[in-house]
């Protein structure tokens, strides 16, 4: 990267700049003509002065020259306007383009950064850098050539216009620049420095920000509010104090500017008045000395202003840079991405005199030296928590970088090896792997994007702006590969289709333990029936062949199917008169006693009074049962249909209606109280308010609701159907299409049995794990639980078939029963293929063909485990510490 | 089944005969009423007890675990309506002591570990009732080992 921004822009804009600058002295005859126009229509065409007769060859008298004149006018204006938009275009689309650049630029290096960096480097401090920090470059740097040229030589153009007139003006107009000249750097040198400290201060604020956010947990759970909060205010009180002094230092800077450039004027009054009375300097002379001195206020202003935006930049760009380019950062050659076909790593695995030193000076591994062929390798790492066995995985999968001491893998210098053949030809999983907040599917498939495999088959129009967005990002120097185009190399994985790609993965999944975990994902995830109509046909059948199951084993009982003629027991009042599943927000299922349509069906049955009447008894079982209770006691959040908080006023209510009848009552009150029917559920409220008349008005409701619902709600709701797959609803209630029933021993469970079974038997347990790889993992994999991303980064790494396989401690969220069936899992995946394996248990080293024993920064003992397994071995202690 | 039944039959239990309707209904509300179909287990021995049943219709069977039994458990005891089962466990935080086993079709109340001390702490009646039932089964333990010893003589 290059040290300074003005080699940066030289480096990458030169030919562009050239171009502005080229641009903006075209622009300059016509903006000279255009003020100079005035003259000749005031003087010639109105005054009447050496009137031309003709006029480029044609005969014109006064008036006919003065349109024609002022016709020039008018096209100038135009002219120049078009000139300034041109550049002004050129200048801005310059501008975006480095600054897409400088942060392309910087992106790749974070990629590139040492791993160790990260250490002392927090996410809070390079995100405003890459984001905010850079944003102000893009306009500067459409200026930074065009701008002092063009400003410059206005100024000069004026000033010497002014000596033509009278040297001593012209003399007396610019006689103060040298100190100007001379003061401003000073004083904005101070400003510079303060403003390198106000960037650094935002960063620690940026930093401190990130800190909360990733540690709010323990934040919250330790009270350490108050703390937080003082710390940040005394960070705000930094950046308020250096904001407020370089504001100060500013407005000084400007005061004494105006101050210089008022003064200039005394020299024109004083020694211009006195030339005059003398006799020495016309009066016309010194109106136009004065006029043009007006002028040149602007470009000097505009001169200073981006004196002071150039140094800012500057410093910008030097602080930015100085922080994008750390010690050991891996070099460019290795991340080229070139490598179309992959030799693989085959041979031996040889290490000598490997050597790590921490930044503090420690050893944390000493002239380790190893020699293993790799192929059938089956290793184990063991050791004493912290002395050396996880440097030494690491240092084996190049993510760290030895102090001293060579590895050679295949015959080859490992740290020579492109990232294309370490990324792709091995693998490492450490203890806390990430995940990335999209699908399960993406974060498999996530170790076998290296590079795009095909074009993206773009529609004709499509077709244009995509190669339209690949010009852009070449000429700004990003990359030309179009993330949307099909990245996943099937070569890799080994299989030749997607069908054979699922298959894989469901394989995978089988193997780390996690199928059945993805599997109650798809059981809860949707499927969109348009794109995949054969799957939503196969769990119709599934949901005729679960009816039938259920009846045969005697389990009819444990659920209430949909039907549209009857009454759900199962389920909410509200669900009974919607009868489908909501799309979006036209419906809320909660708040129906506010939905306008559904009042308007009430009303038409007469049923809103009814239900209002219910509402009141509600109310009043609710007020007897729940009034002397605490309000903190838990009863009220799971089984009242009324908050603590609110139930005050429902006794305020009840006792204000009275007997009153609900066609009386005050609009706000009938709206209260029916609210609360709605989410009655007969079998488990039990309070046997809905009696068969009101069940049947409401399936009545129900059809009403469904006949006359309004066309732009149609799509609001999708009804339930027994013949048709509900899009709205999760692939497990498709399948159930009813109430799973209350009071009944295990119900959920069992049924849950039965959909398995049934949905297996039909053969869709692939198309449910399929859906169950779409489920969103949440930001770093939050709605996984640890294990399961250390499964999922296990299959990540096993689903590419490395040659070489390095987990360290992968296993550790893990209980045992599961490492028990990972374990064996994976030695099988990898057989033929090296794998080495640092656990965080010694017991599991028995599964191993060599163990190695690494403690204290060394390798104590190497062997089989039943040899290193004798009295007195570092591996026997191991053991009897596990 | 309505609440307001519920409340009648819980007041048929001796267990619940001295509380107040109002309570009763609170108590009816907030446990959950579970049926169990034949032959389906309440609670497991060596499971962790989470929550008591009390039978409201049908029986249920105790059984502990024996390996020199033929089926591997012996049936100590047979209970019906009124019954409170599972309430060892969770008063002194110990597995379940044995497994009870539904009989016939069997309708239970369950009360959660929560709501079972909620209730006698706050209802000393409930607490006698449960005193006095536990007493009886020490007595009837008692009356059997006395039994066995008078049986075979040493």
């Amino acid at each position: 990267m290059e040290p300074t921004l003005i080699r940066f822009i030289l480096r990458h804009s030169l030919r562009q700049q050239i171009g502005v600058v080229a641009l903006t002295l075209v622009s300059f005859p016509f903006l000279y003509y255009s003020l100079d126009l005035p003259k000749t229509i005031i003087n010639q065409a109105i005054g009447g002065k050496n009137l031309p007769a003709t006029f480029f060859g044609f005969q014109v008298d006064q008036v006919s020259y003065l349109m024609v004149l002022s016709g020039i006018f008018l096209v100038m204006v135009f002219v120049n306007g078009g000139f300034k938009y041109a550049i002004n275009v050129v200048k801005g689309r310059l501008g975006e383009r480095m600054l897409r650049r400088f942060r392309y630029e910087l992106y790749t290096r974070i990629l590139r950064f040492p791993l160790h960096h990260f250490r002392r480097v927090s996410q809070g401090e390079l995100i405003p850098m890459i984001t905010a920090e850079v944003e102000p470059l893009g306009g500067y740097i459409g200026d930074a050539i065009a701008q002092p040229i063009f400003q410059g030589g206005t100024l000069i153009t004026i000033v010497i216009f002014m000596f033509m007139q009278e040297p001593i003006l012209g003399l007396a107009a610019i006689s103060l620049y040298p100190i100007q000249g001379y003061i401003i750097p000073k004083l904005q040198r101070k400003v510079n420095k303060l403003g390198k400290e106000r960037v650094k201060a935002v960063r620690k604020l940026a930093e401190q920000i990130g800190e909360s956010v990733s540690g709010v947990q323990e934040i919250r759970a330790h009270d350490a509010s108050r703390w937080q909060l003082a710390r940040f205010t005394s960070q705000l009180g930094i950046i308020y104090g250096i904001r407020f002094e370089i504001f100060q230092r500013k407005f000084f800077v400007k005061f004494l500017n105006n101050f210089i450039n008022q003064l200039t004027p005394f020299f024109f009054y004083s020694i211009g008045g006195y030339l005059v009375i003398q006799g020495n300097l016309s009066f016309g002379s010194l109106v136009a000395v004065l006029a043009a001195y007006k002028d040149l206020a602007s470009p000097w202003k505009e001169l200073l202003d981006y004196y002071q935006q150039k140094e800012d930049n500057r410093i910008k760009y030097e602080q930015i840079a100085e922080q994008f380019q750390p010690e050991g950062m891996l070099e460019e050659s290795l991340s080229a991405h070139d490598a179309e076909t992959l030799e693989r790593i085959e041979g031996s695995l040889h290490t000598t005199g490997l050597t790590l030193v921490e930044d503090d000076g420690k050893a944390v591994l000493e002239s380790v030296s190893l020699q293993l062929a790799l192929t059938g390798l089956k290793l184990a790492v063991v050791g004493p928590e912290g002395q050396g066995k996880d440097h030494l995985a690491l240092l084996l999968a190049r993510l760290v970088l030895p102090t001293a001491g060579q590895i050679q893998i295949g015959g080859r210098d490992l740290l020579a090896l492109p990232l294309s053949v370490t990324g792709r030809r091995l693998a490492y999983v450490g203890p806390s792997a990430y995940v990335f907040s999209s699908s399960l599917r993406d974060n498999l498939l996530f170790g076998v994007m290296h590079r795009p495999v095909g074009d993206v088959a773009y529609a004709d129009q499509e077709a244009a702006k995509a190669a339209a967005r690949r010009h852009e990002a070449q000429v700004s120097g990003n990359s030309p590969d179009d993330p949307r185009a099909d990245w996943v190399d099937m070569g890799e994985v080994g299989v030749a289709d997607a069908a054979g790609l699922l298959a894989r993965l469901c394989q995978l999944l089988e193997r780390v333990d996690l199928e059945t975990d993805v599997y109650h994902l798809g059981l809860r995830g949707a499927v969109d029936p348009k794109r995949r109509p054969d799957v939503a046909e196969s769990l119709l059948a599934a949901r005729r062949s679960l009816r039938e199951r259920l009846a045969s084993a005697g389990l009819a009982h444990l659920v209430e199917p949909f039907d549209r003629n009857l009454y759900n027991a199962n389920a909410t009042l509200a669900e009974n008169l919607v009868f489908g599943t909501p799309i979006g927000n036209a419906f809320d299922l909660e708040r129906l006693a506010e939905h306008p349509y559904a009042l308007t069906v009430l009303d038409t049955l007469g049923l809103t009074n009814t239900l209002i009447d219910t509402g009141r008894k509600i109310a009043e079982t609710m007020v007897e049962l729940f009034a002397d209770l605490p309000p903190d006691n838990p009863f009220f959040e799971q089984f009242s249909f009324i908050s603590a908080d609110d139930l005050p006023e429902f006794q305020a209510l009840l006792s204000r209606v009275g007997r009153e009848a609900a066609a009386t009552m005050k609009p706000d009150d009938r709206l209260r109280l029916l609210s609360l029917p709605f989410k009655l559920i007969n079998a488990r409220h039990r309070l046997g308010l809905i009696d068969e008349a009101l069940q049947k008005k409401i399936v009545e409701a129900r059809g009403v609701f469904a006949s006359g619902l309004p066309d732009d709600l149609k799509r609001g709701i999708e009804f339930f159907d027994p013949e048709r797959y509900n899009a709205a609803a999760s692939l497990q209630d498709n399948v159930l299409f009813g109430k799973v029933a209350y009071g009944q021993a295990e119900a959920t469970s069992r049924v849950g049995q039965v959909v398995t079974e049934v949905l297996d038997k039909l053969g869709l347990r692939p198309v449910v794990l399929e859906v169950g790889l779409d489920f969103p993992v949440g930001i770093a994999g939050s709605r996984l639980t640890q294990a399961q991303r250390q499964k999922l980064a296990v299959a990540r790494a096993l689903l590419r078939r490395p040659d070489l396989l390095i987990l360290n401690q992968a296993m550790s969220a893990l209980d045992g029963s599961s490492q028990g069936k990972l374990l064996p899992a994976v030695i099988d995946e990898m057989n033929g293929r090296a794998l080495v394996w640092v656990l965080s248990r010694v017991q599991w080293a028995k599964n191993f063909d060599r163990v190695i024993v690494v403690k204290g920064g060394r390798i104590v003992e190497q062997g089989t485990f039943a040899e290193l397994d004798r009295p007195g071995s570092a591996l026997t202690e191991l053991v009897k510490q596990d | 089944m309505s609440l307001a039944e519920e409340v009648a039959l819980l007041k048929s239990i001796p267990l619940f005969a001295k509380i107040e309707p109002s309570k009763l209904k609170l108590l009816a509300f907030t446990s959950e009423r579970l049926t169990f179909d034949p032959d389906q287990v309440l609670c497991k021995q060596g499971d962790p007890g989470d929550a008591a049943y009390v039978v409201i219709d049908g029986e249920v069977s105790i059984s502990i675990d024996a390996p020199t039994a033929p089926s591997g458990r012996i049936v100590v005891a047979t209970l019906g309506p009124g019954a409170i089962v599972g309430e060892i466990a969770i008063l002194c935080d110990v597995p379940r002591t044995a497994t009870v086993t539904s009989i016939g079709r069997t309708v239970t109340l369950r009360i959660s570990k929560e709501l079972f001390f909620r209730l006698i702490t706050e209802f000393p009646q409930i607490a006698v009732e449960v005193m006095r039932e536990l007493a009886h089964r020490l007595e009837k333990t008692n009356l059997q080992l006395r039994e066995a010893r008078v049986g075979k003589p040493h």
